[in-house]
């Protein structure tokens, strides 16, 4: 799942500063799922602004609303009259909401209230950790099914460094080596041989560094827009 | 003032009922809301009782180790300090809310951290929120002086209530 | 210029003809200033030419901003010192390296020395973006692409002279998982690496289990391992060291032995504690350099005094390294070295 936190309270007053009429615009997907931006989250931040806006002595009108699914506009739609009016849309969606409410309503003013922060899951409750950087092009058939590009503090393809000390990243001894968790996977395996082999540097086009992405299927296309 | 008490049904709300019944006098200002069991205690709920205008909030659940539903008050000490972060983000002081455990047989206590919550609370005056809008709509029993300015200054000793909370008006 | 008059030499570097000389060699570690101050590296340069075969110039270590590690190595050249360049794969993506390497080739640095990098969290940048195009193992596939078979990363053919370098790698024996070490250093060799500085080593027993199994699998014939020794400056930095640093086994024994070092010495008299510890840590490195010499497979020390240049020269002659050989120059094709 995509998982996101709260920006600090201080932070959205300073990006609704200038509206009176707020929407706080809650997803029921991955955000509702780590909890920071469902219908519980979103009406703890419409009533956390509306008490805030109240002591600073200009109260504003905030309301919430949560749909099942941000990132798909036919969702959007069945609220689109709340969006409209409107000064402003808090949405506590990932990255993602806040863009497809920002391409399916271009004239209305959106703002973020979550920072998006990774892909991962829940370890246990209330701990969420990276799993998938979204590379674009999969080795975890090589490490184990440890992905040593969202899990490594130095993305190497041929770890460890020398940083590796009792299980744990030079960087933090709460945060795992993800090459000492590749090497204990395989060897439990009897798998090593998949590590000897020098991996090749890595075809970063596939990743962010290519510029935006872009996945199209013909098959799945309608007819009519396909022909566009 | 207006405080609102989340009782635990197992042990807060049964020693504010042995409160009453040893007639010990509390603070007229508690305003006892049972629930069944501190690990019930929702966020948001909090969040809209400050809204609303009360002044402060306590928590009453069990004693740690002692909860009913075995670990409901170790939640609740959790999502009571989370509460404490988003009123401090809203702008409130933070001491408006705490938590305290205890068990069905402690009255006298129940009834010394009511007067506690109670003073701790004045202390830190009327909440603005009620100050900014006046007198709430929900008002609760008695002529406790909701939203004046005179308990504000710390003065809670006469405004005292003897009935059994559990007759009290309950606001949920 | 091009490898062919080199004879069978990788870049013809004083370094690399030491070693090839069968010498047991000495490089040392130059840190360039937080500063554009080339005279603290002609200082620098001053303490450590003579005592050493080369000096491994920093590349923003521990992910502070220092003076460019090719830019100081100009500075050393200049003076006389060799340079060995440190590369980092935190700061730059494979084709900042690639210019840089051309850059350094043409100003007539011989050595570099290819690694991973600190990140950048220890640093005065915690908020930078980190590279890792590369990690250490295939920047070490690019240098020596790049000069054996005259192509860039990509592929492509390099049309003029291509960058000819000594090309080096850091092994860290003590770093986890240790039995796995051997292995990883077995991939630097096998991407080619043609010397190995380790990482400082204080508990030799430790490094012997390690060479043992460098050994077994048959490293020692293939590359130059040059094993790392720190001098202490004290009690404090030993205990640091033992537990702070990740990747670093410091043996109580040691800790005692710099604590013992001060002991009779008012605790006023600080500037002869600091004496008397100092005059331990290099006994304790002349010490351990002799019991390194003796490991099978250990072909120089690599010298790592931090921002205390001046005990280079302590440990060089107190070991019985001074002077450093003077090898002869690139022989002719028919002179009949045999290394490789």
């Amino acid at each position: 799942m995509i998982v996101a936190e709260q920006k600090p309270l201080d932070e959205i007053k300073g990006l609704i500063a200038e509206a009176e009429k707020v929407l706080v615009l809650g997803c029921g997907t991955c955000v509702t799922v780590c909890f920071a931006g469902g219908e519980k989250e979103a009406g703890i931040l419409a009533t956390s602004l509306r008490m805030a806006s109240k002591i600073d002595g200009q109260p504003k009108d905030v309301t919430h609303t949560t749909v099942q699914r941000q990132c798909e506009w036919e969702y959007l739609d069945a609220v689109a009259d709340q969006i409209r009016e409107a000064d402003i849309v808090v949405s506590v969606g990932c990255g993602i909401g806040v863009q497809a409410v920002v391409e399916r309503f271009p004239e209305v003013w959106v703002v973020p209230g979550l920072n998006t922060s990774f892909m991962g899951l829940p370890t246990e409750q209330g701990v969420w950790e990276e799993r998938c950087a979204a590379c674009g092009s999969c080795i975890l058939g090589l490490t184990g099914g440890i992905c040593p590009i969202a899990r490594c503090a130095k993305q190497l393809l041929n770890g460890p460094c020398g940083g590796s000390q009792n299980g744990v990243c030079e960087i933090s001894k709460e945060l795992p080596c993800a090459w000492q968790l590749i090497y204990d996977r395989l060897k439990s395996q009897n798998r090593l041989h998949l590590i000897t082999q020098i991996q090749p540097p890595k075809d970063w086009s596939k990743s962010r560094d290519g510029g935006p992405r872009r996945i199209t299927r013909e098959d799945l296309r309608l007819a009519a827009e396909a022909s566009e | 003032m207006q405080i609102v008490a989340y009782s635990c049904h197992y042990c807060a709300y049964a020693a504010a009922d042995l409160a009453g019944v040893l007639r010990l006098s509390y603070p007229a200002a508690i305003r006892i809301v049972e629930v069944p069991c501190t690990g019930r205690l929702d966020v948001l709920e909090v969040l809209h009782a400050f809204e609303h205008g009360a002044d402060g909030v306590m928590v009453a659940g069990c004693l740690e180790g002692d909860c009913h539903f075995q670990a409901g008050n170790l939640n609740a000490r959790r999502r009571v300090a989370r509460v404490k972060e988003l009123i401090t983000a809203v702008g409130l002081e933070p001491e408006r809310i705490e938590m305290f455990n205890l068990s069905s047989a402690m009255g006298r206590q129940f009834a010394d951290y009511a007067v506690k919550m109670t003073q701790q609370t004045a202390s830190l005056g009327p909440s603005p929120l009620r100050a900014a809008s006046g007198r709430v709509s929900r008002t609760g029993a008695g002529g406790d002086g909701l939203g004046t300015r005179r308990e504000g200054s710390g003065d809670v000793g006469p405004s005292t209530q003897k009935t059994p909370a559990a007759h009290q008006e309950r606001q949920r | 210029m091009s490898g062919e008059h080199l004879n069978g030499y990788k870049a013809g570097s004083h370094l690399e003809r030491v070693l090839r000389a069968g010498h047991f060699a000495v490089t040392a570690e130059l840190g360039p200033p937080q500063a554009a101050d080339g005279d603290v590296i002609r200082k620098k340069a001053a303490l450590l030419k003579g005592y050493c075969d080369a000096a491994n110039i920093t590349d923003n270590q521990t992910a502070i901003v220092r003076m460019s590690s090719i830019g100081a190595g100009a500075i050393a050249l200049q003076e006389g010192l060799e340079p060995v360049i440190q590369m980092t794969c935190r700061d730059r993506n494979r084709l900042a390296m690639q210019s840089d390497l051309l850059g350094a080739s043409a100003l007539g640095m011989r050595n570099v020395l290819c690694l991973t990098g600190d990140h950048q969290s220890f640093g005065n940048h915690p908020t930078a973006k980190n590279v890792h195009d590369l990690d250490s193992v295939q920047l070490v596939q690019m240098v020596v692409g790049m000069r054996d078979k005259k192509a860039f990363q990509c592929g492509e053919e390099i049309k003029g002279a291509e960058p000819r370098f000594f090309v080096g790698a850091a092994a860290n024996p003590f770093g986890d998982p240790f039995e796995w070490r051997p292995y990883r250093l077995g991939k630097k060799v096998e991407a080619g690496a043609d010397f190995i500085q380790t990482q400082l080593i204080y508990n030799i027993e430790r490094f012997a289990e390690f060479m043992e199994n460098v050994r077994r699998l048959g490293l020692h014939q293939r590359v130059y391992l040059l094993a790392g020794i720190g001098p202490l400056k004290s009690p404090g930095m030993a205990k640091y060291m033992r537990d702070q640093v990740p990747g670093m086994d410091m043996p109580n024994e040691l800790v005692d032995r710099m604590t013992q070092a001060a002991e009779g010495i008012d605790k006023e008299d600080k500037k002869a504690r600091a004496a008397a510890w100092r005059d331990e840590g290099v006994r304790i490195a002349i010490e351990q350099i002799n019991q390194l010499r003796k490991i099978e497979g250990v072909a120089g020390v690599h010298i790592m005094a931090i921002e205390w240049e001046e005990a280079v020269k302590l440990l060089v002659e107190g070991a019985g390294l001074y002077p450093r050989p003077e090898p002869a120059s690139i022989p002719e094709a028919d002179a009949g070295l045999t290394h490789e």
